[in-house]
C-alpha cells in the first residue's frame, strides 16, 4: 500500500511537471543518482535513468513510427518519460519502413512476452486487427494511440489516445477563415497518406464556412528544394493565393522560403501540422500564423501512464470514447516558450 | 533529345499563360533539373563502367547530418563541416569501391550496405546527439559566412546550384570524350576482361568513380542543407533512383559501356521540366503521378522512335 501510494505521488507529480528530477524523491531510497537536469529524456537504451524500477509492471509499445521521424521522436521522447516517472519498464519497438506486415510481427512478439499492458498504433485496422485481437484474447490491457480512433472499440482495445485529423484540419481551417484568406492551398508531400490527405479535407472544410476554397498540391515527399519550388511554382501560376497550410515542419520551411522568395510574405497568410524549431521560430517572428500541435508527447506519455493506472486500480477514462491529445494552437504569444520544450524534444 | 523539346513546348502551351514561361519558372525547373544533372552525371559515368552506386540516397541524408552537427551542434564554421562531409563520403566511397574491385561481387549487394547503413548512420547521429531526427536553425550560423555563400547563393531566383550542375556536367564530359580516363571508363564497362588485358586499372577506374558519386551526393547535400537551412536523417530517400533514372533517361545503358553526360543533360531536363510543369499546369493532386508517368514515358517513346528512324536511314 505504501509503495502504490508513493507511486501515485509520483504519477500526480509526473503529469505536474515532466521532469526527471521531480520524480526522483519518490522513488525508494535507492535510486541511483538522478539524470542531470536537462529536460530532454536521453536517446536511445532502455536504461531506467533516475529511479530503479519499484515494481514488476511490463508495458510493451508498438507503433508504426519511422524511426527516422522526428514527429515520433517525441512520442518515445514521452513513452520514456512516462517509463522514467513511473519507475516501470517499458519496451518500445517500431518497424524500419511503413510495413504492415513487420508491425503485425512486432505485435505478436511483444504478446509472446505477456506484458501487462499492451500500447499500439493503428494506422491500418484490417492488417493489425487481428494481432491486437491475439493481445486481447490473450487477457492483455491494450490501449491504441495516434491512429485508430475511429476502430479502436470494434478490437477490444480499452481506450485511444490521439488526435482526430479532421477536427484539428477543421478548427485551423476555421482560424485561417477568420483571418480573411479566400484562396489556399494545402501543401501535401505525401498524398496518398489517409492521416495527411484528412487534415487537407478537414481545412478545405473549416475554410468554406467563410466561402474560402482550398486546392491540394502534390508537392514530393522528403524533398526540401522540390517543395520549395512546387510551391513557388503555385504562387507564381495563381497570383491570388493568400493562404498556404503545410502538413508538417519538413514541408513547412522549405513553403516559407519559397513565400519569402516570392515576395508573398504580406499578402499569404501561413499555418502548418506539428511542430519544428525552425516553423516555431517562423511563428515567433510573425512570418507565420500558427501552427496546430496535436502534441503527441502526450500519446507516447498517457497509454502507459493510462495501463499503469488500469493494472493498479482498475482505472480507465474516455468511456468507449478517444481521448484527444490536441489539437493546440501555437501562436506569437506561445511560441517562445513551446520552441524551448521543442528543443527538448517535448513538444 | 527531341522529347525534351517536346516536353518544354507541351508546358509552354499548357500553361505558359501561368508562369512556366517566365524567369522564374525556368529558374524553378533548372534548380531541379540541376540537382538531378549533379547526382546522374557522375552516376552515368559509373554505370558506363558497369557499376552501380545505391548508396547515394542514403550519402545525401548521412553527410548532410555530417555537415549540419558540425555546424549546429559543434559550433563549427562551415568549411571544417565540408571538410568533415566530403572526408567522409570520399572514405565511404573508396571502401564501397575497394570491396567491389577486390571481392567481385556486383555493386548493387556492396552499396546495398551503404543505402542501409548511411541512412541509419544519419538518423544514429542525429538521434544520440541532439534527441531529434531534424538539425535545424542552421541559417543563423552560417549568416554572412562567405564559405556557405558558394553553396546558397542565388542571382535574380537563379540558384548557384546550376552553376555546379554546369561544372560537374562539363568536367564529367570532358573527362568521359576527350580524357584517357574516358576511354578506361568505356573500356570497364564494355569488357573488363579486355580492358585489363590492353593495360586498363579497371580497378583504379572503378574506385575513382565510387569515390565521385559519394562526392557529389555530398556536394548535393551541402547545396540542400545550407540551402534549406536544415539536416534531416530522411533527406535524399530516392535519390539514389533518381540519379539512374535521369542517366538513362538520357541514353546511358544499364547494361554499361554507353552513354554520353550530354544526354544525361537532358534527360535531368525532361524530368525536372515534367515534375515541376504539372505544378504550374495545377494538375490535381490525385493525378499528379499518372499525369508523371505519362508524360515521361512518351517521351522516352519518342526519343526511341526517332533514334530507331535516324539508325535506319543511315544503313
Amino acid at each position: 500500500m505504501r509503495m502504490t501510494r508513493r507511486l501515485a505521488a509520483a504519477n500526480l507529480l509526473a503529469l505536474l511537471i515532466v521532469s526527471c528530477q521531480a520524480a526522483a524523491p519518490a522513488a525508494p531510497p535507492t535510486a541511483a543518482p538522478a539524470a542531470p537536469a536537462a529536460a530532454a529524456p536521453a536517446a536511445g537504451g532502455s536504461n531506467v535513468g533516475g529511479c530503479t524500477v519499484t515494481k514488476d509492471v511490463r508495458i510493451a509499445v508498438v507503433t508504426h513510427g519511422q524511426p527516422t521521424s522526428n514527429f515520433w521522436a517525441v512520442v518515445q521522447n514521452g513513452v520514456k518519460q512516462a517509463q522514467k516517472d513511473l519507475c516501470i519498464t517499458v519496451e518500445y519497438s517500431s518497424p524500419e519502413t511503413f510495413d504492415m506486415v513487420r508491425m503485425g510481427e512486432l505485435i505478436d512478439a511483444a504478446v509472446a512476452k505477456k506484458p501487462d499492458g499492451l500500447v499500439v498504433s493503428l494506422p491500418d485496422a484490417s492488417a493489425l486487427g487481428p494481432h491486437v485481437k491475439k493481445a486481447v484474447d490473450a487477457g492483455i490491457p491494450v490501449v491504441s494511440m495516434n491512429s485508430g480512433s475511429d476502430v479502436f472499440q470494434k478490437f477490444g482495445i480499452l481506450t485511444h489516445v490521439g488526435s482526430d485529423e479532421a477536427v484539428a484540419g477543421m478548427a485551423g481551417g476555421r482560424r485561417l477563415g477568420a483571418m480573411g484568406v479566400k484562396n489556399a492551398i494545402c501543401v501535401n508531400d505525401e498524398v496518398g497518406n489517409a492521416a495527411l490527405d484528412t487534415r487537407c479535407e478537414g481545412f478545405t472544410k473549416g475554410l468554406a464556412e467563410s466561402g474560402a476554397k482550398m486546392k491540394v498540391l502534390a508537392a514530393p515527399t522528403g524533398d526540401p528544394v522540390g517543395v520549395q519550388n512546387a510551391v513557388a511554382a503555385s504562387l507564381q501560376s495563381d497570383p491570388t493565393i493568400d493562404g498556404v497550410v503545410t502538413m508538417g515542419p519538413d514541408g513547412a520551411v522549405p513553403t516559407l522560403k519559397a513565400i519569402k522568395a516570392a515576395d508573398r510574405l504580406k499578402t499569404v497568410k501561413m499555418a502548418t501540422f506539428d511542430l519544428g524549431p525552425d516553423t516555431l521560430q517562423a511563428v515567433q517572428g510573425g512570418e507565420m500564423q500558427f501552427a496546430i500541435d496535436q502534441q503527441q508527447f502526450l500519446q507516447g506519455y498517457m497509454p502507459v501512464l493510462l495501463l499503469m493506472l488500469y493494472k493498479q486500480y482498475l482505472l480507465m477514462p474516455g468511456g468507449g470514447q478517444p481521448i484527444l491529445s490536441g489539437p493546440n494552437f501555437v501562436t506569437k504569444d506561445t511560441a517562445a516558450t513551446v520552441l524551448s520544450l521543442s528543443k527538448n524534444g517535448i513538444r | 533529345m527531341l522529347g525534351t523539346f517536346v516536353v518544354w513546348a507541351l508546358f509552354a502551351a499548357w500553361s505558359g499563360s501561368r508562369g512556366f514561361l517566365t524567369i522564374a519558372g525556368t529558374a524553378n525547373y533548372l534548380q531541379i533539373a540541376a540537382q538531378l544533372g549533379i547526382i546522374g552525371s557522375v552516376a552515368a559515368l559509373l554505370i558506363i563502367s558497369g557499376e552501380f552506386d545505391l548508396s547515394m540516397g542514403s550519402m545525401i541524408g548521412a553527410t548532410g547530418m555530417i555537415l549540419a552537427l558540425s555546424i549546429a551542434h559543434f559550433n563549427q564554421p562551415v568549411w571544417v563541416g565540408l571538410l568533415a562531409a566530403f572526408g567522409f563520403a570520399l572514405a565511404v566511397g573508396f571502401i564501397n569501391g575497394y570491396l567491389v574491385v577486390r571481392t567481385g561481387l556486383p555493386s548493387f549487394i556492396i552499396t546495398l550496405a551503404g543505402f542501409f547503413g548511411l541512412r541509419g548512420l544519419a538518423l544514429a547521429m542525429a538521434r544520440l546527439l541532439t534527441g531529434t531526427t531534424v538539425v535545424g536553425s542552421l541559417d543563423s550560423h552560417i549568416a554572412g559566412d562567405p564559405v556557405a555563400m558558394l553553396f546558397t547563393a542565388s542571382v535574380d531566383g537563379f540558384a548557384v546550384v546550376i552553376v555546379w550542375w554546369a561544372l560537374v556536367a562539363a568536367i564529367c564530359h570532358i573527362v568521359l570524350m576527350r580524357s584517357q580516363f574516358g576511354n578506361w571508363i568505356f573500356g570497364c564497362g564494355g569488357s573488363a576482361t579486355a580492358a585489363r588485358n590492353l593495360g586498363v586499372p579497371v580497378e583504379r577506374v572503378k574506385i575513382i568513380l565510387f569515390m565521385s558519386t559519394a562526392a557529389v551526393a555530398c556536394l548535393l547535400a551541402c547545396i540542400q542543407v545550407l540551402g534549406v537551412g536544415s539536416a534531416d536523417a530522411n533527406r535524399g530517400v530516392q535519390k539514389e533512383f533518381e540519379a539512374i533514372i535521369t542517366a538513362v533517361i538520357g541514353g546511358t545503358l544499364l547494361s554499361g559501356g554507353y552513354g554520353t553526360v550530354i544526354g544525361t543533360i537532358f534527360g535531368a531536363l525532361t524530368l525536372a521540366i515534367t515534375q515541376q510543369g504539372l505544378f504550374f499546369a495545377a494538375v490535381d493532386a490525385e493525378w499528379y503521378r499518372v499525369s508523371l508517368a505519362v508524360i515521361l514515358l512518351s517521351a522516352v517513346l519518342l526519343n526511341q522512335y526517332v533514334r530507331l528512324r535516324a539508325a535506319r536511314t543511315r544503313l
